[in-house]
């Protein structure tokens, strides 16, 4: 528990940062931004998880576990990502989004 | 718990020997005799195959977190089948394009990989299980659609695919969190008795529904499907439309059926408008693809719509048809992407008008490209028209008369756009065929037990029977 600070704002931030990676998904131009967009989406609800946990459910550690759990498989998640994009990088030096579709519809 | 009870893990067990296995052999073949590790894998997984045809117990372990019952073995084993026939057809090709660039030990284990993901997603029994079941089937994917890394296009279908499945996965955490909140557990039996229809809990719901549908392509989730199946090697291709499709659909009817079955009345009127949304733009998309392998894209979109139809009855009957088709759909769509993988290695060729006067040069391949097509449009004497007629049954008795009807206009569409390539093969007669040529002993095995499974599996009733006996305990 934190002093003077309910579960309610603590959810309308991860909520907040839930919407910005939507939004950030949606609107971003840029590979590297497009994954910062999804890694804030994981982190929403890894605080989600932890906030549950600590505030209504207190005496098992189910939410705590999940989200060691979420980290680890956003990091492996990433790596591939990078991975990927370095990969099309050698070959056409972007990674602007309209530079790298040539399959459409 | 004792160690014995770890045996319950038998296929998931045998699938990681296997993967470490096929790590071993890696180190220890020489250079010039790498090609030998395809034989290697192919026979491992074969008796993988066979072994898993024995019985196991119906249980939980690990507190509840992992359980198996006889319809999840059996449907493990259908997925086993499944990856026998596309290791089978897909041989040539990893020979050919793969070993020679010393790739190919790590295209079987990441393959293998994937499955094992399926297993653990489709037995698991708390949410932690499943979110890491569903993201240790989707990465390795990810990473097998860029496999082909010299090829542009392979990279872009890996990046488009690996970003929407972040998407799709932290979409449905999200969902998976608010649940949390309001049961107060991440057990599905524990949270089977304490859901009720709050407004949490129905947002957590549609969150996590949505992370679903992304990996079975629904409509509104659907946008990469085409593209990550045309830049993506046709094995993997494949692989992602009937392997991983189908263990999607089946975890989520399991989830439906079980811990949602309360919500029914919200979930069904979800499922009624998306299925009627996946089969018309699958279907009207489809009309106008010329690549094949977007073509099939389109086609099995269409495919999971008629899935849906068997879900929303919510029965045994539902089940039972949700599982009999998605084991035709398999044999059906391998058999498809067969043909097209058989060609494209050969020619490289992956046009619709390049299948012009196939069946004069190829004769035989044009007959099962023929067989896979009338199944997936559901022509009588073969087992695609058994599978949808099953899940019409199982929607209509349930009274959704409107949405049957709608199904039954999607399937005359659909075969407007499956009789354009036979008819390319079968009645053009193209400026330049592409030439005969003679398929090797794989990749003739796999098309064999293709056709075998699609004629055999409409007319044999006892596994109808066999598997409505297994789904009585999702009733």
């Amino acid at each position: 528990m934190i002093a003077g600070i309910s579960i309610y704002e603590i959810l309308t931030v991860t909520s907040f940062l839930f919407f910005i990676g939507v939004y950030g998904f949606i609107t971003r131009k840029n590979l590297i931004s497009i994954l910062m967009s999804v890694e804030l989406i994981l982190n929403a609800s890894v605080i989600n998880f932890v906030i549950i946990n600590k505030y209504l459910y207190p005496d098992v550690l189910q939410g705590v576990f999940f989200s060691i759990f979420i980290i680890a498989v956003a990091a492996a998640e990433t790596a591939l990502a990078i991975s990927i994009i370095i990969n099309l990088y050698r070959q056409i030096s972007s990674v602007e989004v309209k530079d790298t579709e040539i399959m459409k519809y | 718990m004792d160690f014995s009870s770890f045996l319950l893990m038998r296929q998931e067990i045998i699938l990681l020997a296997i993967i470490i296995l096929l790590l071993i052999a890696e180190i220890f073949i020489p250079k010039n005799k790498k090609s030998s590790i395809v034989h290697f894998a192919i026979f491992l997984f074969g008796i993988h195959t066979i072994v898993g045809f024995l019985s196991i117990n119906e249980c939980s372990i690990f507190g509840g977190s992992f359980q198996t019952n006889n319809l999840i073995h059996f449907f493990k084993n259908v997925l086993n089948i499944g990856v026998l026939i596309l290791l089978l057809q897909s041989a040539d090709w990893i020979q050919e394009k793969i070993v020679a660039q010393d790739k190919g030990t790590e295209f079987f284990i990441l393959l293998f990989s994937s499955l094992l993901g399926m297993y653990f997603m489709i037995s698991s029994g708390d949410f932690l299980m499943f979110y890491i079941g569903l993201e240790l089937s989707t990465l390795p994917v990810a990473a097998l659609a860029a496999y082909e890394t010299s090829k542009r296009i392979s990279s872009e279908s890996g990046i488009k695919l690996i970003l929407s499945a972040g998407l799709a996965s932290g979409i449905s955490l999200f969902g998976i969190s608010l649940l949390y909140a309001t049961s107060g557990s991440i057990f599905f039996h524990d949270i089977i008795g304490t859901i009720s229809a709050s407004n949490l809990t129905i947002l957590g719901f549609i969150l996590f529904f949505a992370g679903l549908s992304f990996k079975i392509s629904l409509v509104p989730f659907h946008f990469w499907t085409a593209d990550v199946y045309e830049g993506a090697p046709i094995s993997v291709a494949s692989y992602l439309s009937v392997i991983s499709k189908g263990a999607a659909a089946f975890i989520l009817m399991i989830l439906l059926f079980t811990i949602f079955k309360s919500l029914m009345h919200i979930w069904e009127n979800m499922i009624y408008v998306i299925s009627i949304a996946t089969m018309f733009i699958g279907n009207l998309f489809a009309l106008r693809q010329q690549n094949m392998k977007r073509f099939l894209a389109f086609s099995s979109i269409a495919q999971a719509g008629f899935i849906l139809l068997g879900l929303i009855s919510g029965t045994q009957l539902g089940t039972t048809t949700v599982v009999y088709f998605i084991m035709i759909y398999i044999f059906s769509n391998l058999a498809a992407f067969g043909v097209v993988q058989a060609i494209s290695s050969k020619t490289g060729k992956e046009n619709m008008t390049d299948y012009e006067g196939l069946y004069r040069t190829n004769p035989k391949l044009s007959l099962v490209m023929l067989l896979a097509l009338f199944s997936l449009a559901g022509i009588p004497p073969v087992a695609g028209f058994f599978g949808k007629f099953f899940l019409f049954t199982a929607a209509a008795s349930e009274g959704f008369y409107l949405l049957v009807f709608l199904a039954v206009v999607n399937v005359t569409i659909s075969l407007y756009y499956y009789l354009l390539v036979v008819r390319a093969m079968f009645l053009r007669k193209g400026e330049n065929p592409i030439p005969f040529f003679k398929n090797k002993i794989y990749m003739r095995l796999g098309l064999i037990i293709t056709v075998i499974g699609i004629i055999v599996l409409g007319l044999y009733s006892p596994l109808y029977e066999y598997i409505y006996e297994l789904s009585s305990i999702y009733n």
